[in-house]
């Protein structure tokens, strides 16, 4: 145990005394994560819309006050011309053209019910999607205020036979978890993951490397230290600096961002604990693999690439090829992201996250176990 | 020129003869495009449905139905009361929800509004408001298949989706994954390559050779000009033959602004390592300075228009913003250069710059 804390102190100096490094894992996370919550985000707001209206009537223009006071589009021109507008659409000046027909009202007030077209650029699909659902929904919206508006004024005259009201099913949408559809809520726990495991694994992966490059290591498997004793005693600096990087995200995203806390931050920082363990055990098998630091930082960015990618960190893992789904479960990084936003989102408590959390303590056995073998004192 | 031609054989065994990075150069390309292609997609299907039904009848079982034919929603319980759907939801079995009130039909034929409640798990919003929105559609539909009533009124949106019908979330990534693969191919390797000879001291022996400066910079960065170039050849083959990624506009067009972007890339990465010492440093310079800007306020992955103003003001002098803006217009829209003459000129300007700034850095270290 004492050759552990040894060693393990080394470490801490090493990290301690570089000034660069100390500010590179402690600061820089910290801005990272403050420009990311704000960028990360795939919120559809003020989708620049041209506005083609033929019918040029009180209802027409209703309908495209109502589009323009959702604060989800944003009507910058308007023109009689279908030229103009597919212009604007293949300039990427408009990402949305609203068409209204000619006699919209007319046909509103003969039929009940009258066509617009909707012309979206689905270069990008997703938001697209969004979009579309926006779009009918204020359609919707303004199609039953215009009914209660003529049933008001037919139930008003004398003359005219009163309506009855049709059943009607009182439809009531509700959104759990985060009513106020804010992003940084969903985005923030994600990336704090993220920045922990990138943190971690790469300096956990540059560090046998580093001492290889230099010829310490040859020093350290002289000494009559097991590899279990040192694999435990390169591990606990940089699982101690995950931890404090991790209490710090949080403190920012709770002060800055106020995230919602709503589980237990004990069950978090368990299971943080664990999956710790499970990120840093690859970088140190990464770091006993290759010969080079550079290859180190290479093979490290590739893996956390597609660890990440495929996490559900950014794009939720239900949308996924139901193929890569079952990949994905051998991603820690993905069962993290699904713990610490049930936990902080949903205040899941330790039978909700059961199975994810015994995957994690699976696969961080598994990994540690394999950097531990592949750590020969041996020197090619 | 033979001295050039000895430095370029010499660049290409380094590139050649270290395997481990060699493999990730030409893997990771291939591998982001089925990343992208299977894994970051955000379109909403199979959606888990939890369904409160107290006192099933006539109407609330037609409902049901409806949901059961829709396509998109799978049943996963069946539970009485709505406090069983916490649970369910925490686990993240169930996604969305329709509580019916007890008394459903009983209620709609007394003439009395008969509660519904859709419930959408929103943790990720544009999923929840999505789930939201095809449930709201079940009901409307409905309710517009019961008997027409005097004085109701639909707006009926027909929707036309441009450019990308089928809303395929690769036509997105394609040519963002382009300008992603240039950049870690084009700066990073070209800052490492040239700060490794700086820290192995044997950029000195380059300097003492008869080679001018500008030949040592051509002879180092033409290689991976060669490999970044195949590289976006490889992306566009695997886009067209995996993902059938539509090819709307000019090829040679396409090809040239690749080009274009790759000698921003290139000068990046030679400016990087003028500015750097070691190995790490220009790694995380390059990271931090290149990597992350392309991936995140290029519009690549992340919609521009919903950042804040400072980052998007940022954008505008992120190279793969303007790169990412062209290939897509290519290929998509299959517009030409009557178009993009705007984006086109911001990029040939900014390797201007920065080829003239690299070029000088590198001569002011000479002088050292």
């Amino acid at each position: 145990m004492r050759r552990i804390l040894f060693l393990a102190r080394a470490e801490v100096l090493h990290v301690v005394r570089d000034r660069a490094t100390l500010a590179q894992v402690l600061i820089v996370p910290v801005l990272q994560l403050l420009v990311l919550s704000n960028a990360a985000t795939f919120l559809v707001t003020n989708t620049p819309t041209y506005v083609v209206d033929f019918d040029r009537t009180s209802v027409s223009r209703g309908l495209v006050t109502r589009f323009r006071a959702s604060g989800h589009f944003l009507v910058d021109e308007q023109s009689a011309s279908p030229e103009l507008a597919n212009e604007a659409l293949l300039r990427g000046d408009a990402t949305m053209v609203l068409t209204i027909p000619h006699d919209f009202e007319a046909t509103l007030v003969r039929t009940g019910s009258a066509p617009i077209q909707l012309t979206v650029n689905a270069e990008k699909g997703s938001a697209a999607g969004i979009v579309q659902s926006y779009a009918t929904s204020i359609a919707a919206a303004y199609a039953s205020e215009l009914e209660s508006s003529v049933r008001g004024a037919s139930l008003g005259g004398s003359d005219a036979p009163p309506v009855r009201g049709v059943p009607k099913i009182d439809l009531r949408v509700r959104s759990w978890y985060n009513p106020a559809l804010n992003y940084k809520y969903y985005m923030v726990p994600g990336i704090l993951v993220a920045l922990v495991t990138l943190i971690g694994t790469l300096l956990t992966a540059q560090n046998i490397a580093r001492e290889k490059e230099l010829g310490t290591l040859e020093q350290l498997n002289v000494t009559p230290m097991t590899r279990g004793q040192f694999i435990a005693a390169k591990l606990l600096p940089f699982w101690a600096l995950g931890m404090l990087n991790l209490a710090i995200g949080l403190l920012v995203g709770a002060l800055v961002f106020g995230v919602p806390m709503r589980g237990s931050l004990l069950l978090l920082f368990g299971a943080a604990a664990v999956y710790l363990v499970a990120a840093l055990a690859i970088g140190l098998w990464i770091s006993s693999v290759v010969d080079t630091q550079q290859q180190a930082m290479f093979v490290t960015f590739f893996v956390m690439n597609v660890y990440l990618l495929m996490s559900g960190l950014f794009t939720p893992i239900d949308s996924m090829a139901p193929w890569v789904r079952t990949v994905s479960q051998l991603n820690p990084v993905r069962h993290f992201v699904t713990i610490s936003r049930a936990i902080l989102m949903k205040g899941a408590g330790p039978a909700d996250i059961a199975q994810p959390f015994l995957i994690l303590t699976i696969f961080g056995a598994v990994t540690l176990a394999l950097a531990i073998r592949q750590y020969s004192k041996r020197v090619a | 020129m033979s001295a050039l031609l000895g430095l370029l054989r010499k660049e290409v065994y380094h590139i050649l003869r270290d395997r481990r990075t060699l493999v990730v150069i030409v893997a990771l390309p291939v591998l982001q495009v089925i990343i992208f292609g299977y894994a970051i997609r955000t379109d909403v299907d199979h959606v888990r449905l939890a369904i409160v039904d107290p006192a099933p009848d006539t109407v609330t079982l037609g409902i049901r139905a409806r949901f059961a034919a829709a396509g998109v929603f799978e049943d996963v319980a069946l539970v009485p009361r709505i406090e069983q759907l916490e649970d369910l939801f925490r686990r993240g079995a169930a996604q969305g929800a329709v509580v019916f009130e007890a008394g459903f039909a009983e209620r709609l034929a007394r003439g009395l509004p008969a509660g519904l409640l859709i419930i959408a798990d929103a943790t990720e919003p544009n999923t929840g408001s999505i789930v939201a929105s095809y449930a709201t559609a079940v009901v409307q539909g409905y309710q517009q298949e019961a008997p027409p009533s005097n004085g109701a009124i639909h707006i009926v949106p027909s929707v036309r989706m441009r450019f990308n019908p089928t809303r395929e979330s690769s036509n997105l990534f394609v040519p963002g994954l382009m300008a992603f693969v240039l950049t870690i191919i084009s700066s990073l390797m070209t800052a490492i390559s040239l700060t490794r000879e700086k820290e192995t001291g044997t950029l000195e022996a380059l300097l003492v050779s008869p080679l001018r400066p500008w030949q040592i910079i051509v002879g180092k960065v033409a290689p991976y000009l060669v490999v970044g170039f195949a590289s976006v050849v490889g992306v566009i083959l695997e886009a067209r033959l995996v993902f059938h990624v539509p090819l709307r506009g000019s090829l040679v067009l396409l090809l040239a602004e690749g080009i274009v972007f790759i000698l921003v890339s290139l000068s990046l990465g030679i400016l990087i390592s003028a500015r750097t010492s070691s190995q790490r440093v220009a790694m995380m310079g390059a990271l931090i300075g290149t990597m992350l800007p392309t991936m995140l306020l290029s519009g690549f992955i992340f919609p521009l228009e919903s950042m804040p103003w400072p980052l998007r003001a940022i954008s505008v002098i992120v190279p793969a913003r303007w790169f990412v803006l062209v290939a897509r217009s290519i290929m998509l829209k299959g517009v030409g250069l009557s178009y993009l003459w705007q984006p086109t000129l911001v990029l040939l300007v900014m390797a201007l710059v920065l080829l003239t700034a690299s070029t000088r850095a590198f001569h002011e270290r000479l002088d050292q």
